[in-house]
């Protein structure tokens, strides 16, 4: 955690990604034009996200395994990054939407706000949101990490169905939705342009160390606030 | 190494060459090195953000020392 060398390639590859994502040559496709290159920050906030749910899950497995209170602290503050970057997606969504879905392909607003995928995404969000409510209301310290552990378990089985799966079986202005040519748009070789496919992976390991070392400081800074508990449980 | 910069070289003369083309690209801000400022200004961000980032984390690294 206190390692230095992921902190530094997190640096290199945003700045590799700032550079060669406004530099390098994009697909010109109609509509997106330009806000193509929203892919290496946009999504990238999702993907980060993603990321960090899955940490935050694994460490709220590894609480109710063994009880430790330090694995409820990770959960909870990658948790929280977690949601930071979906916030952030959700902030820059609203942005390219304005100029893509609603000036150039002349969606209305209302079909815009039926777009499957947002729904999903504010239904995941705020069931991470109702894990810091749940966190907030218990006094007990024991209590509140146990059952925030099962609530984050099933706050992440809900995420899959909610972005993932329910838009691409319903249809959504999203990629890889029914209806559009595109199979599995981040993952697929066919979907992505080999160009961009290189800026946008390292772009995604990068937004996602910073979103790591963002969660580290939390967590160090909670243990060291919360240092009485672990003498505590130190001496029982 | 070599291959990216010959991918930039490349990409900007590719960016010369379709000037006419469909769809409709900045092609004008890139051609007038503009686009370099807004590549500046993101990068300054970045720097002062990640500036910021590592203070915060000197200073946790040292309180835990102190403990």
């Amino acid at each position: 955690m206190n390692k230095i060398w992921w902190k530094i390639l997190s640096f290199i590859l945003l700045v590799y990604t700032i550079v060669c994502g406004f530099l390098l040559e994009v697909p010109r496709l109609d509509i997106l034009n330009e806000t193509i290159r929203n892919l290496y920050f946009h999504v990238c906030m999702w993907f980060g996200m993603m990321i960090l749910f899955i940490i935050s899950f694994i460490y709220s497995v590894k609480y109710l395994r063994g009880f430790n209170y330090r694995n409820d602290i990770f959960a909870r503050h990658f948790a929280a990054v977690g949601c930071l970057f979906g916030i952030l997606g959700y902030l820059t969504g609203i942005i390219w939407v304005k100029v893509t879905w609603v000036t150039d392909q002349g969606q209305s607003l209302g079909s815009v706000l039926k777009e499957p995928k947002l729904i999903g995404a504010a239904i995941a969000l705020l069931i991470y949101g109702a894990y810091f409510v749940l966190r907030g209301s218990f006094t007990d310290i024991d209590k509140r990490a146990r059952i925030s552990a099962v609530y984050n378990i099933f706050a992440f089985a809900m995420l899959f169905p909610s972005i993932w799966i329910i838009p691409r079986l319903v249809g959504s202005l999203h990629p890889g939705a029914p209806g559009s040519d595109s199979g599995n748009p981040a993952l697929d070789k066919n979907d992505m342009d080999s160009t961009m496919r290189m800026v946008f992976y390292p772009a995604v390991i990068g937004w996602t160390l910073l979103g790591v070392w963002i969660a580290t400081l939390k967590i160090r800074l909670s243990i060291i606030s919360e240092k009485n508990i672990f003498e505590i449980k130190k001496m029982n | 190494m070599n291959k990216l910069i010959l991918i930039v070289i490349v990409s900007f003369f590719s960016t010369l060459a379709f000037a006419q083309a469909e769809p409709q690209m900045a092609d004008v801000m890139r051609s007038n090195g503009k686009i370099y400022d807004v590549v500046a200004v993101c990068l300054t961000i970045l720097v002062g953000l990640f500036l910021y980032v590592f203070i915060i984390d000197r200073k946790i690294s040292k309180i835990e020392k102190n403990k």
